[in-house]
């Protein structure tokens, strides 16, 4: 498995915690179980994972699909430099948010698949990943010539005297002509 | 047509005229002329409208949208069904006291996952579709092409099975916290007196909860200490595992992932047996209900024991269920599975390793019993590659070869490892024996022999979708060779779309040695190909001053951008107005899209159809 990314899947899992963890807290917080107040922070701490895993990172090889509308997300996440691009970083804030979950029957389910997720962070830390933003490309005008074009030449090309330029007569013409060829009118 | 539709609307108004009589019964009602043709006019325009849309939509109706909905169909009723069943009889009223409705909704999508956890194991039974698709010869072949959409038929049953664990766990979050609270925190309500039962001896206890530690811990003690909890947990923690590593972005880059942790599923489906073991699900039991009505006794629920009319009520759990339902398949899949390891097991011998330019080369393979047919695919092992990974090629050889081959492209370190194990990496002559072990599953999927049954046809590959042409074409070729009458075959239009023909140089070769062939043999229309290379367009070309010849000394120069399509589909239909045009692609969905919109606008009414196949 030399190509993984470990980094992609925790991205998926991360997301997926986050909504658990909003979907066992409404729960809680709606049906007003008790420990509730735990639920009302297991909302907070869903909804700031997946504002925080929304935006897919770069991968290192290949084109990587974004998701749709990240690029508002991308900009805020990129702002917080290193503490969003290290994958230790995350690792250890997953962990840590996840852990008050986990005194809600409602919610632990989300610690549960938050610590998963933190787990393979620091799996794809250990591997040395990163998080790179998926930066727009700049519309690129196509360059005429492939850029090859520079000037348009200044001197006519060196040509032979003309009386070797003459063409030679057509009986000693060297080739056959597979297809029959027209003259068109010029 | 029109006659049983006046004859509708004639019934339709006398049951309009009799339902007036009736409703007025004790006068003696005369309809109007004028009423007459009023109520005639409605209901004919009611009946035709109806009958308009019927129409309308089932022309349109494809094929697989009725297994899908009656597989919706058998949800709603299965969810609906098992929510009365606990929502209505008098053997859960003192359950429903406890629990109120949260017992039903947990129940109902619990009979849900039920069905849909048996469901989910057999579209991937591989060789149990490919034995069903072969001995139901006698159903069309539109029938049987059905059968090759499982995967999405697979995934649509692991989004129900998702979305009913939800439910289902929702529902118990509620039940676990009203059980708990009942234990510990009612006193003096009727569920306390139900949830004391079985304190004393000889009692049998309606509440599962029997430790009285408050919420929440109760709760979580609930979840991990008891049987249907802790199973409960296990498996939703693989469900969601596997979801999230099947992720199309986890599928398409890191296969192995998504493949390892798929197999979680045998986690899934023990704990799922096990789940309902505890039988916490309780309900009063038959000979209690004769002593004791809960409508009659639940008022004086103090008194129960005390006073002859309401002995104590007995309670009992429901045995486990979900066995039932899932052992079959879980037994044609572990067949399946067996079945897959035995042809893996018989002997593959590489007869020949071609190496193409561009990082491709062929393996030349011949296996005792193998039979295909065009345009189907193999699944492939190497095991001094990887023990564990299977990955499917298309058959690029043609029925009629002694052997079968695959093209292999270089893109990831499976490929390269066979691509090292095969020796092609060296340029001296390889020994026999050193080539590696092949195992071969297969082959798979629905023949496009659909292709000899129409005189003109055109065949569209884009991308890695030409691969199956390789084989098609070459099976033409064959067929003509052999007996150029018997087939019906008379004209190939192909178009091969890619962004360069690197890749696929051995595609190119192939095409050009045909083309020589039926130069020789005087037929040089049979076959007209034309080439488009969607990575370049025209003006880039131009001005870089030279023309890129791909393909050296082909009669038929590349074509830059994409097709016209519908210039193509007008020339060929009225090229060949008076005969069936099949289209056949392989490649993105976008161009079905497109192709399947050319061939309804180029389609006259009877007898000249194209039908669009992929």
């Amino acid at each position: 498995m030399g190509r993984i990314e470990w980094a992609m899947w925790a991205n998926e899992q991360a997301l997926a915690s986050g909504l658990i963890l909003v979907t066992g807290g409404v729960v809680a917080v709606a049906a007003q179980f008790k420990g509730w107040p735990f639920a009302a922070y297991a909302i907070a701490a869903g909804v700031f994972v997946c504002l925080l895993e929304y935006p897919r990172g770069k991968r290192k090889k290949g084109s990587t699909m974004e998701r749709c509308g990240q690029k508002y997300l991308t900009a805020v996440v990129k702002v917080f430099g290193p503490i969003t691009r290290n994958y230790y970083v995350r690792a250890i804030l997953h962990a840590a948010l996840a852990v008050p979950a986990g005194f809600l029957l409602s919610t632990i389910l989300g610690t549960a698949c938050l610590g998963i997720a933190s787990a393979i962070y620091l799996l794809a830390a250990i591997r040395g990943e990163e998080w790179n933003p998926i930066e727009q490309k700049p519309q690129e005008r196509p360059q005429v010539g492939g850029g090859t074009i520079k000037q348009p030449p200044a001197m006519p090309p060196p040509r032979p005297p003309a009386d070797t330029r003459k063409k030679p007569p057509a009986e000693v013409a060297g080739q056959e002509n597979p297809i029959p060829v027209t003259i068109e009118a010029e | 047509m029109v006659l049983s539709l006046l004859s509708i609307v004639y019934g339709a108004l006398r049951c309009n005229i009799l339902a007036i009589k009736i409703k007025y019964d004790d006068y003696d009602v005369s309809v109007k002329a004028a009423a007459y043709l009023c109520i005639f006019l409605w209901r004919s325009f009611e009946i035709a409208t109806r009958v308009v849309v019927l129409v309308l939509f089932s022309s349109v109706l494809q094929i697989w949208v009725l297994p899908v909905l009656v597989w919706l169909g058998l949800n709603a009723f299965l969810f609906w069904w098992y929510y009365r069943v606990y929502d209505v009889p008098v053997k859960y009223h003192y359950s429903r006291k406890l629990l109120g409705s949260a017992l039903a909704w947990a129940r109902a999508p619990a009979a849900c996952l039920n069905f849909n956890c048996l469901l989910i194991l057999l579209p991937v039974c591989r060789n149990l579709l490919s034995f069903l698709r072969g001995s139901s010869a006698c159903c069309s072949t539109r029938i049987r092409r059905q059968l090759d959409r499982n995967l999405t038929f697979h995934k649509m049953v692991a989004w129900m099975i998702a979305l009913h664990t939800a439910i289902h766990t929702i529902a118990h979050l509620f039940n676990v916290e009203r059980c708990v609270d009942g234990r510990v925190e009612a006193k003096g309500t009727i569920q306390a007196a139900l949830s004391d039962l079985g304190d004393k001896t000889g009692e049998t206890y309606l509440n599962f909860v029997r430790k009285k530690i408050p919420n929440p811990e109760g709760g979580l003690y609930v979840a991990f200490t008891y049987l249907a909890g802790l199973s409960g947990v296990i498996i939703t923690l693989a469900l969601i595992l596997i979801i999230t590593s099947s992720t199309k972005t986890i599928r398409r880059s890191y296969f192995e992932v998504f493949w390892y942790t798929h197999h979680l599923f045998v986690v899934f489906f023990i704990g799922l047996v096990i789940h309902g073991a505890g039988r916490i699900v309780r309900g009063q039991t038959d000979e209690s209900l004769k002593e004791h009505n809960p409508h009659t006794c639940e008022k004086n629920f103090t008194q129960w024991g005390k006073i002859s009319s309401c002995p104590i009520p007995q309670f009992a759990g429901n045995p486990p269920m979900t066995w039932k339902w899932v052992v079959v398949p879980m037994i044609l899949y572990f067949f399946e599975r067996l079945v897959r390891f035995w042809r893996s097991q018989q002997k593959v011998v590489i007869t020949k390793v071609v190496n193409h330019p561009f990082k491709t080369f062929e393996l030349q393979m011949m296996k005792k019993g193998f039979k295909m047919e065009v345009g189907q695919y193999i699944f492939v092992q190497c095991p001094t590659v990887s023990h564990l990974e299977w990955h499917p090629f298309t058959l690029t050889s043609a029925p009629e070869e002694d052997y079968f081959s695959i093209h292999i492209r270089i893109v990831g370190d499976w490929t390269e490892g066979v691509f090292n194990a095969c020796g092609c990496d060296k340029q001296e002559f390889q020994e026999a024996w050193k080539l590696p072990k092949i195992l071969v599953d297969g082959p798979f999927g629905t023949a496009s022999e659909d292709v000899f049954s129409y005189e003109t046809v055109m065949l569209v590959g884009a991308g890695i979708g030409v691969t199956p042409f390789a084989s098609v074409l070459k099976s033409v070729w064959y067929k003509y060779c052999n007996d150029a009458t018997s087939l019906r075959l008379k004209k190939i239009y192909f178009y091969w779309l890619c962004r360069d023909t690197h890749a696929f140089e051995w595609f190119a070769d192939l095409l050009q040695s045909l083309e020589n062939q039926m130069q020789e043999r005087d037929n040089a229309q049979f076959l007209s190909y034309n080439i488009y290379l969607t990575g370049w367009d025209e003006s880039q070309v131009t001005t870089l001053g030279k023309i890129k010849d791909v393909i050296n000394g082909s009669k038929q120069k590349p074509l830059y951008g994409r097709p016209n399509w519908e210039n193509e589909f007008k020339n060929h239909a009225s090229q060949h107005s008076s005969s069936r045009v099949g289209v056949f692609l392989c490649g993105p969905e976008a161009l079905a899209e497109t192709l399947n919109k050319q061939c309804i606008n180029n389609s006259d009414a009877d007898p000249t159809r194209s039908t669009l196949h992929f």
